[in-house]
């Protein structure tokens, strides 16, 4: 049904097709093809990197770029200055260093727990089970859900009167208000993030898991290798391109990090759990005076180090895929 | 460190359950616990009313007091069981509550009130299912709206995305041409700088183009994703090229045979980007946070953030649009798991 609306529509940019093909020949019509996702990528993706240096060296909360005032690297300046960086009380632009510290706690704790847990679930899930497509959706339906959506199912569970509160007092310990303990918070900002996207780093180790060749392991069998051996010599070795591949998108995806934590504590109490994609949004689009300069200093901060992750991302790929 | 090592490696024969089974077991069990549980509990307590949310320590199932319409009571009373005094044992209706006593009829002679004691009454209860949290979303709240704007914005940028990204993808695996390394180049490119980094100049793009708080504000500068066109390459790298030069003998167009031949070949992979992006851009919070700010151009997820953050929202409205919300996602996981997984697996989620 839906081929047959779209028939119509397609049959009728052949004409014009057409025309370009006799116009300009069959190699140079690959342009015409690429035309309308390079437009895209010009407007919506390249002049937005090229645009986001200006606004990173220009003042004033003005946004069009002509009525902004140029001032050097006074954004930068401003935002790297600090008497001591372990203590963002000292900067001059301490909720950013706030957030800078917050985020590096978040992904050594966050990336640590997510390839520990998806590799010993992956193990686990790799074994001779009964069900394990079921029990392979079970670990991994949550990536599915909206970020929104993982951080109220938490909010309930972890509310004043809430479940967990409860199965606490039942075994005879004490409530807990969990989002006015910055700590607390903290702990649990790092788990629902784990638990929302736990799933997808397991699916690519359960992978790399399935096409380790099977007679390595009889090889192993033969020469009597004890099992505690044979994971260490061989399934950790040959699985180790695609733990680099996992860790790495684990790192590139947890500085990231706004959605689920924001709509879950909103990055407090106080700033104890604001990481630094909130801190640019906050300062470029949700304060009184919005402040575009110092938010694109912090994106172009933000972007060096994505661009050097993903750059090793894209290595490790492409040499664990030659070799 | 040896048995350790089998758990970690071996997987077991038939036979009796080893010690290892029960360990792999026990930790399947205690996933399902996990990960089910807390959404399964948000389910239940959808169903529930607000003074049994509020409850402390919350009941499983969904209790709800009983009522009764009576003559000459406008609305329906609330019913008791009365535990102590002259009245102990019997079941009466509550008209209203003044300090400790309560005023209370007999549901069979509606018009004598009665005094008793607040302390020796006990809600009548049974269980029901408090319909009106999913009822009072459709009327007091807009529900429709932003279900229907999280609805076009992801049908509307899915198919522009499987349009504009096949059509470059069949230029990039089956045209030879002077500057393909460069354009490849250039959506690596893409790739490396996610739209969260360059926020800032992104909102005065869509701006100057007049598409801010609109809906095409939030479809359009994601349209083209890096991701499809390389997931449609690679794909479409494997259909022989021997078919096109066939179809060229034939005297057919290069728009018929994108159309006619490498679409329809390449449908797998299609598919795989068509669950993707209907996935990216139902779930999209952040450009649509900055993108959209009158409320009527709220996508769900918005409004769901929104909702939550207004104090005097119940919990009721609340949990049952997150269930709603929850809703279309977990019927497309039902019947789309395998190519969700696959797809997932192949591209690196984004």
């Amino acid at each position: 049904m839906l081929l047959r609306l779209i028939s119509p529509l397609m049959n009728l940019i052949d004409l014009p097709m057409q025309f370009l093909q006799r116009r300009f020949g069959i190699t140079r019509l690959a342009w015409v093809f690429l035309l309308p996702n390079l437009l895209l990528f010009g407007t919506f993706a390249f002049l937005p990197i090229l645009l986001n240096f200006a606004y990173a060296f220009t003042g004033t909360d003005k946004i069009l770029l002509m009525e902004r005032s140029f001032v050097g690297t006074e954004n930068f300046v401003q935002l790297l200055d600090c008497d001591n960086y372990l203590d963002p009380n000292t900067c001059v632009r301490d909720l950013f260093w706030r957030s800078v510290h917050n985020t590096a706690w978040f992904i050594v704790l966050q990336v640590g727990f997510m390839v520990g847990l998806s590799l010993l679930t992956a193990l686990v899930l790799n074994r001779k089970i009964r069900a394990r497509g079921f029990f392979r959706a079970v670990f991994f339906f949550p990536v599915l859900l909206s970020p929104v959506v993982v951080a109220l199912i938490w909010k309930w569970v972890l509310q004043r009167n809430g479940i967990l509160n409860a199965g606490l007092e039942a075994v005879g310990l004490e409530s807990v208000v969990w989002m006015l303990d910055r700590h607390w918070a903290f702990f649990w900002s790092v788990f629902l993030s784990v638990w929302a996207h736990m799933g997808f780093y397991t699916l690519i180790l359960l992978a790399g898991l399935q096409a380790i060749p099977r007679d390595v392991y009889e090889a192993a069998v033969m020469d009597a290798a004890n099992p505690w051996r044979t994971f260490r010599r061989i399934t950790l070795p040959l699985l180790m391109p695609t733990m680099l591949v996992v860790l790495v998108l684990a790192l590139i995806k947890g500085v990231q990090t706004f959605d689920e934590v924001y709509a879950f504590s909103g990055g407090g109490p106080g700033s104890a759990t604001t990481l630094i994609i909130q801190y640019i949004y906050e300062t470029g689009f949700a304060g009184a005076p919005r402040l575009f300069g110092p938010a694109a200093a912090a994106s172009l901060l933000l972007a060096l180090l994505l661009v050097v992750l993903t750059g090793v991302q894209l290595w490790i790929t492409r040499r664990s895929s030659n070799g | 460190m040896g048995s350790a090592g089998r758990f970690l490696t071996r997987t077991r024969g038939r036979g009796r359950l080893h010690w290892t089974d029960w360990l792999t077991y026990g930790y399947l069990v205690l996933g399902i616990f996990l990960m089910f549980g807390p959404v399964i509990w948000l389910v239940f307590s959808s169903f529930k009313t607000d003074a049994e949310l509020d409850r402390f320590p919350p009941r499983f199932l969904p209790y709800a007091q009983q009522t009764v319409s009576l003559d000459g009571y406008d609305k329906p009373l609330p019913l008791f069981r009365v535990t102590g005094g002259d009245l102990e044992g019997e079941v009466v209706a509550q008209v209203r509550r003044i300090g400790l006593t309560a005023q209370v009829v007999r549901p069979d002679a509606p018009g004598e009130v009665i005094k008793i004691a607040r302390g020796e009454r006990v809600p009548v209860e049974r269980v029901r299912l408090a319909t009106e949290n999913y009822r009072d979303l459709f009327e007091r709240f807009d529900f429709m709206r932003y279900f229907w704007n999280s609805t076009f914005i992801t049908l509307v940028a899915t198919a522009i995305t499987l349009l504009v990204n096949s059509m470059a993808a069949f230029a990039l695996s089956k045209y030879q041409f002077r500057g393909r390394a460069v354009v490849m180049a250039l959506v690596i490119g893409v790739l490396m700088v996610p739209q969260s980094v360059v926020l800032v100049p992104l909102f005065m793009v869509t701006r100057e183009f007049g598409m801010l708080d609109s809906l095409w504000g939030v479809i359009i500068p994601g349209a083209a994703t890096p991701t499809g066109v390389f997931l449609l390459r690679q794909y479409m790298l494997t259909i022989p090229d021997e078919i096109l030069d066939a179809a060229r003998m034939d005297k057919a167009s290069e728009w018929k045979i994108f159309w006619r031949i490498i679409l329809p070949l390449s449908a797998p992979a299609i598919a795989v980007l068509a669950i993707l992006s209907i996935m990216w851009r139902w779930n999209d919070f952040l450009w649509p946070l900055i993108a959209l700010s009158r409320s009527e151009n709220y996508t769900l997820q918005l409004a769901l953030n929104s909702f939550q953050g207004e104090m005097h929202t119940q919990w009721s409205s609340l949990l049952a649009m997150t269930v709603l919300t929850l809703l279309p996602v977990a019927l497309v996981f039902a019947f789309l798991q395998k190519y969700i997984a696959t797809g997932i697996a192949s591209t690196g989620g984004k």
